[in-house]
């Protein structure tokens, strides 16, 4: 599937809470729970690396999702998952789920070939070491490069974030090439960026202020091709008073916490571009979220930067 | 004390002195401001406390405390006094106490911090030095457990004649203990796994299965291993099979045990001498304690990272008594909350969940996110009395834990 028909509001939205049932993790394999904590799985070799028949791609095997499950395939979470990753695709699953969309999860490990036809991909944060192993082998197998020029939803998170640029700095600060799918370059920056995070989010995106943790050191040049997410008002994000950066569906940030989590309106911004257009949910819904929001907002405020 | 230079005398006995204001002062308990003096007056001093006692260092992410008691137990059963810094003051002033508080002891068992490891290696010469997992911790202020393996391997490069007893089921464990010339393995079990899918030599997807580990493309695999944890029971190098039967609870427990039991090996202490010691141990340093709480009793699971929680819920009683979650997020804690969504809740489903401490909301949300409904409560007290009489288990991280306790009264 290279065209656009996996985002561009193809998906029947069903009446809000219609979705409730489908996210409590105790139903059929179709549901959200187990396929969120699989990685051990992919360990039996069932799944190996060159059989990419074996794997549940869209329209053949996908079983009780039927055919217009909205994908989230999470990029090596064997390499790529330090900071709470696993929370953006909870929270993207839920968030879908609860607006009556079909969610399949897809984790693809790092022996295993990336699909094509995933509708959104997140790529989470990693130590060095790990970072360059990712980018080795995504550049080699193509998968991810492909679903962007199918017009994929991209979620990258810290390391993910830069390796999805033209390049980064390596365990040594060395210049590692990246995928080139986002038009930025990182380095080693002279300290580490570590702490809370505010920032404003480019008004033409619609979301609220960002609120998040950073642990890095990069620091990130966007260039003619890219424009940042957000204005820094508290942390150091790029390093240059911006933070991440946004490319048509190509969504990169330092921010994790995780920052979907911290920042729903990231997360139906994501839904939106892979979905179409989505009701908000029922106030019931947000509760704790919103609660969180606040009390991070707050205890933010009250601390001198 | 009398072999020691005068200098070092002098800063024992001012470290000494400060250790007890502190106690006195209600300040602390003593072991680190002791040896933050004592190093003051003389840097050297921790080589010289060291210097011809037979030292234990025991370090890794999770079970540090724990093991450090259970070996001192272990090899307390031959009947000499052992130095130990029992209560978890793991960098150079905490074991500068330990050792300054027990100038005749003619063992040590020391807990090292992670990151230290490689210096404490070089300050006490350890005749073993016990190595028991390591897991994504803290990351706002620790270091990356790649580079902490790393520099482990390094330092027992240049250590040869240290022995190492390591878990081999880890294997980023085992790849550092791997440049020590002599290694004891131990299967001591890994539950956890989601910092080591990869191969730490190579970066390959591991394989794993029921006999292990290994890796596909470098070979790097689990070593054989002459102890095993195996249920309840241990299985030593001479293959005998003992039913271990602690008072601690937990699956990680055991796995400390039989790494303690490894290494009372190395000192003559067989199984059977032991184990019995082992078995004393109830509580260490507050954690797995019961207290009496208006007409409850309650559980302290002491639990600091995703692996640790971990851990913890396989301690919960299968009764499905009532369970309270306290987080916070101060510096000792790490600031950083993220971990909560690298823990897998929905073994909660069907207790009652209270949720406790500073950061209670970002577990709310975590906890919503899961389907596992949840009571919010301000204090440990709150909780005590929104659960029927009965029994009420309590998972903290650290400062969440040593505020319950506090609140407990240092019974607990």
């Amino acid at each position: 599937m290279t065209g656009p028909d996996g985002w561009e509001g193809t998906y029947p939205l069903a009446p809000p809470g219609a979705g409730h049932s489908a996210f409590n993790g105790d139903g059929d394999g179709g549901e959200a729970g187990d396929m969120l904590w699989g990685a051990e799985q992919s360990a039996d070799g069932a799944q190996a690396a060159g059989d990419p028949m074996s794997f549940p791609l869209p329209s053949e095997q996908r079983g009780p999702a039927g055919p217009s499950a909205l994908r989230l395939v999470w990029i090596y979470p064997d390499l790529l998952s330090t900071y709470g990753d696993r929370g953006n695709l909870i929270m993207l699953a839920r968030r879908a789920r609860l607006r009556g969309l079909h969610v399949e999860p897809i984790q693809v490990n790092s022996d295993q070939p990336v699909p094509r036809q995933g509708d959104i991909y997140l790529l989470g944060g990693g130590e060095d070491l790990p970072q360059v192993l990712a980018a080795e082998r995504l550049r080699a197998g193509g998968g991810l490069n492909a679903a962007v020029a199918g017009g994929a939803v991209i979620f990258a998170v810290c390391a993910g974030y830069q390796l999805i640029g033209a390049v980064f700095g390596g365990a040594q600060g060395e210049p590692v090439e990246g995928l080139g799918i986002l038009d930025i370059s990182s380095g080693r920056g002279e300290r580490r960026g570590v702490g809370e995070v505010l920032a404003d989010v480019d008004p033409r995106l619609g979301v609220d202020r960002l609120t998040g943790f950073e642990n890095h050191q990069g620091v990130t040049k966007l260039g003619q091709g890219a424009t940042p997410l957000a204005r820094v008002v508290l942390g150091v994000g790029n390093g240059d008073g911006t933070e991440g950066a946004i490319s048509d569906r190509i969504l990169g940030t330092y921010l994790h916490g995780p920052a979907l989590v911290r920042n729903p309106g990231l997360a139906d911004l994501l839904l939106t571009w892979a979905a179409g257009p989505l009701p908000p949910l029922p106030d019931e819904d947000e509760i704790w979220t919103r609660r969180l929001r606040s009390e991070r907002l707050a205890a933010v405020a009250a601390t001198p930067a | 004390m009398s072999r020691l230079p005068i200098r070092a005398r002098v800063a024992t006995t001012l470290g000494g002195a400060a250790g007890k204001m502190s106690r006195l002062t209600g300040r602390g308990d003593g072991s680190v401001i002791g040896g933050v003096v004592g190093l003051r007056v003389a840097p050297d001093l921790l080589r010289q406390l060291a210097a011809g006692r037979q030292i234990v260092l025991v370090t890794g992410t999770n079970g540090k405390t724990t093991t450090t008691r259970l070996v001192a137990a272990a090899i307390g059963s031959l009947g000499q006094e052992v130095a130990s810094n029992a209560f978890g003051a793991n960098m150079e002033s905490g074991l500068v106490s330990a050792l300054s508080s027990a100038p005749e002891a003619p063992y040590a068992v020391l807990e090292v911090d992670e990151r230290y490891l490689p210096s404490m290696i070089k300050a006490t010469r350890p005749r073993v030095v016990v190595l028991l997992n390591l897991s994504r911790d803290q990351m706002d202020r620790a270091a990356e457990i790649w580079l902490v393996a790393r520099r482990w391997r390094e330092a027992f490069a240049a250590a040869q004649d240290v022995r190492v007893v390591a878990n081999a089921d880890d294997p980023l464990v085992a790849w550092a203990a791997g440049s020590a010339s002599r290694v004891i393995w131990v299967a001591a079990g890994q539950r956890w796994h989601e910092d080591s899918w990869c191969c730490p030599e190579c970066g390959a997807h591991l394989r794993r299965d029921e006999l292990g580990w290994r890796c596909g493309e470098c070979g790097l695999s689990r070593p054989s291993a002459r102890w095993v944890l195996d249920g309840d029971s241990v299985i030593d190098a001479a293959g005998t099979v003992r039913e271990l039967h602690l008072s601690l609870p937990g699956r990680a427990n055991r796995s400390n045990a039989v790494m303690a039991l490894a290494v009372a090996g190395l000192f003559g202490a067989d199984v059977d001498q032991a184990l019995p010691s082992l078995r004393q141990v109830e509580s260490v340093a507050g954690r797995y304690t019961t207290v009496q709480r208006r007409g409850r009793l309650l559980r302290l699971l002491l639990a600091k990272n995703p692996a640790g929680w971990l851990e913890a819920f396989d301690v919960l009683k299968p009764d499905m008594r009532p369970v309270l979650l306290a987080v916070n997020a101060q510096v000792p804690d790490g600031k950083d909350t993220s971990w909560l969504w690298d823990v897998d809740y929905r073994v909660l489903k069907g207790r009652h969940v209270l949720v406790a401490g500073e950061r209670r909301i970002d577990l709310a949300v975590r906890l919503e996110a899961d389907d596992i409904p949840f009571e919010l409560v301000d204090t440990v007290d709150a909780a005590v009395d929104a659960v029927p009489p009965g029994s009420l288990d309590v998972i903290a991280n650290y400062t969440a834990f040593q505020q319950i306790r506090a609140t407990l009264g240092r019974t607990a």
